[in-house]
């Protein structure tokens, strides 16, 4: 016998460019949908990763403009404050920290680096306390430094493979002429950790010409420590400023949510959108043929049957549409991470659109209510047509 | 005809009145009537004449404004007033079939699927068999496959007759159901219908502007304004 599902089905491929379209329609809501709530949930999970990879919780720099220095923090960059190396013997004798570690950043702009030129960085790093505080870094070959003053590098995964460096070769910091060895490469780790190029701290001064200057120290803190006590005594101290990570990921946060509602704007206006499609594609569908209905209530269908029938109809428009737009979300997941971050203020490294089964379970719920409400009309008027009428309705 | 056939079908004073404005028309006015098992009625008529109104109160796809109208002794509208939707889509499910002018056939469903259309809103035992068996009898069987695009329009009727048959009704209502075809086509389905009629023993009740359809017919009831004409009275 045939099933009130195959009847529905064909009755969509009558007008397939108009069910495609639809279709299309129902997709492009469900791409957007999936997508949002992909990133919403991967943005997050890649901030918290790179935050909880930093190895600290606490990091103080130069005073200056506290977003520029959560910035620099996560990401790196030039224009950066200096403040007295002192300071980290000052910090580490305060009785909540459990270890300090210095650090000075530099950025070297290589002409030869890409297409048109880029910027290395190179950090400078404490060989007695940094690998201590990042202890969950590996090593895909050699190890950290020999000695503080080594003129040595550590290259994270990407800038290895960047430089097209191995252990034992040589590196060139193009601005200042110097070569320093490559001795140890870390594995891949998702954060900016994989581009930079890390040198002992006094290698980084010396080579730069930076006295007893940093551009930051990392703070661990001990576990049963009050923070937030612990932070305005830091804030005492002159001429720097403390970004706590909570703060770091706060700040982020609020920048991001802007992006988010417009987007989440977007989302809902395309879901709209795809309603009234659906509304008016199952609707002219029932007026056109509204003579066939009413033949079918003739035989013996209830309104309940043709309720169904087109309820039936409207629910493979929106299930397609979201098979679809689930398939396009995964498929596109990249391109639409490329163009999340040309929109975002600060972006962690790492996965922002994560996309798994519940999330797709989750949208295929939502698609699938939208399909049960957009037909609720259409099947609801189609049920409640007189037979007479309908055959009447353009006999005469 | 079964002679002295039981009476399934009595219209008693039925009236249909139309309102167009402040004007009245009775498309039905005051008819009654008895069709008995097994018999082959055909009303003619002019058009406008109410066949058509009239075969649908029959068929109790519409209400009459007032009278009374019974189907195998079961009394389904009285004073005007039907029985419930429910009821009345039982009743057509079980007593009639329809045969109408356009075919309605569903054009993306094959020939098979639409004869078996009826089942998906409701099961019946042994409904693939009769399915089968009634495609033969429509001499349509050899192309069960077939959209109806790709047959003629006199085959497009037999699988609507066909369509009206699969629920064994014991009346079939046709209303113009030579309407769309040529002379011969017209012909054959005429010849379907009788044989129906005297094979299977189906009560049928035909509307027709085809006097050569009208004439198989056991009985030939003219209308006039909505009346039974009685050629005797005038």
């Amino acid at each position: 016998m045939i099933k009130i599902f195959n009847v529905a089905y064909k009755n969509l491929l009558r007008k397939k460019a108009r069910s495609g379209l639809t279709i299309i329609g129902i997709a492009l809501a469900a791409w957007v949908l999936v997508s949002l709530l992909g990133f919403n949930k991967g943005y997050e999970s890649s901030l918290n990763r790179d935050i909880d990879n930093l190895g600290f919780q606490m990091i103080v720099t130069a005073k200056g403009c506290p977003y520029e220095a959560a910035t620099l923090m996560l990401k790196g960059g030039t224009g950066l404050r200096y403040m007295p190396q002192s300071i980290t013997e000052q910090i580490s004798k305060e009785p909540e920290v459990e270890g300090v570690t210095a650090m000075l950043m530099q950025a070297v702009f290589d002409p030869n680096k890409g297409e048109s030129g880029g910027y290395s960085a190179y950090l400078g790093v404490d060989p007695a306390t940094f690998p201590q505080m990042k202890s969950f870094l590996e090593f895909k070959q050699g190890s950290w430094f020999t000695n503080s003053e080594a003129m040595e590098a550590v290259l994270g995964y990407e800038a290895a493979e960047l430089e097209q460096r191995e252990v034992g070769d040589l590196l060139l910091i193009t601005e200042k002429n110097v070569e320093v060895k490559v001795v140890g490469i870390l594995k891949r780790t998702g954060t900016q950790d994989d581009g930079t190029i890390f040198l002992p701290l006094k290698a980084v001064q010396k080579i730069f010409g930076i006295k007893d200057e940093l551009t930051g120290i990392g703070i661990k803190v001990k576990k049963d420590a009050n923070i937030a006590q612990f932070e305005e005594k830091m804030y005492k101290l002159p001429d720097v400023q403390v970004v706590s990570l909570a703060q770091v990921k706060q700040t982020i946060m609020t920048l991001v949510s802007t992006a988010k509602v417009m987007v989440f704007s977007i989302a809902l206006i395309a879901i709209l959108i795809s309603v009234v499609g659906v509304i008016n594609t199952i609707l002219m569908s029932v007026m056109e043929r509204l003579q066939e209905i009413g033949i079918l209530k003739a035989m013996g269908a209830t309104a309940w049957d043709i309720f169904k029938l087109i309820w039936i109809e409207t629910l493979i428009l929106c299930i397609s549409g979201g098979i679809i737009g689930a398939a396009l979300a995964m498929a596109t997941a990249k391109l639409t991470e490329v163009l999340i971050r040309q929109l975002l203020p600060y972006a962690p490294s790492g996965g922002l659109v994560q996309i798994n089964l519940p999330l797709v379970i989750l949208t295929f719920g939502v698609v699938i209510l939208i399909g049960l409400l957009s037909g609720v009309y259409p099947s609801w008027k189609a049920g409640r047509v007189r037979p007479l009428e309908a055959i009447r309705s353009q006999v005469e | 005809m079964k002679e002295n056939g039981q009476k399934v079908l009595e219209a008693d004073h039925l009236v249909k009145i139309y309102r167009r404005g402040s004007e009245e028309i009775a498309a039905v006015d005051d008819v009654s009537l008895s069709v008995k098992e097994g018999e082959f009625v055909a009303f003619v008529g002019p058009s406008g004449s109410g066949k058509t109104t009239l075969i649908n109160i029959l068929g109790c796809l519409d209400n009459p404004s007032s009278g009374r109208l019974a189907l195998a002794g079961r009394t389904v509208v009285d004073h005007g007033e039907a029985l419930s939707e429910a009821t009345l889509t039982k009743i057509r499910r079980e007593i009639f079939g329809y045969i109408f002018q356009k075919f309605y056939l569903i054009p993306t469903l094959t020939v098979i699927e639409n004869v078996m259309l009826p089942f998906t809103f409701y099961k019946k035992p042994g409904a693939e068999n009769e399915v089968e068996r009634i495609l033969k009898v429509m001499g349509i069987d050899h192309r069960k496959e077939h959209l109806p695009g790709q047959i003629s329009g006199g085959e497009m009727q037999r699988v609507a007759i066909a369509r009206a048959l699969v629920n064994r009704p014991s009346i079939i209502l046709a209303d113009e159901p030579t309407g769309n075809l040529d002379t011969r086509r017209s012909q054959e389905i005429g010849d379907l219908l009788k044989g129906l009629n005297q094979k299977e023993g189906l009560t049928i009740i035909l509307v027709t502007h085809n006097p050569a359809l009208a004439k198989m017919a056991d009985r030939i009831i003219e209308l006039r304004d909505g009346k039974i004409y009685d050629p005797a009275q005038g």
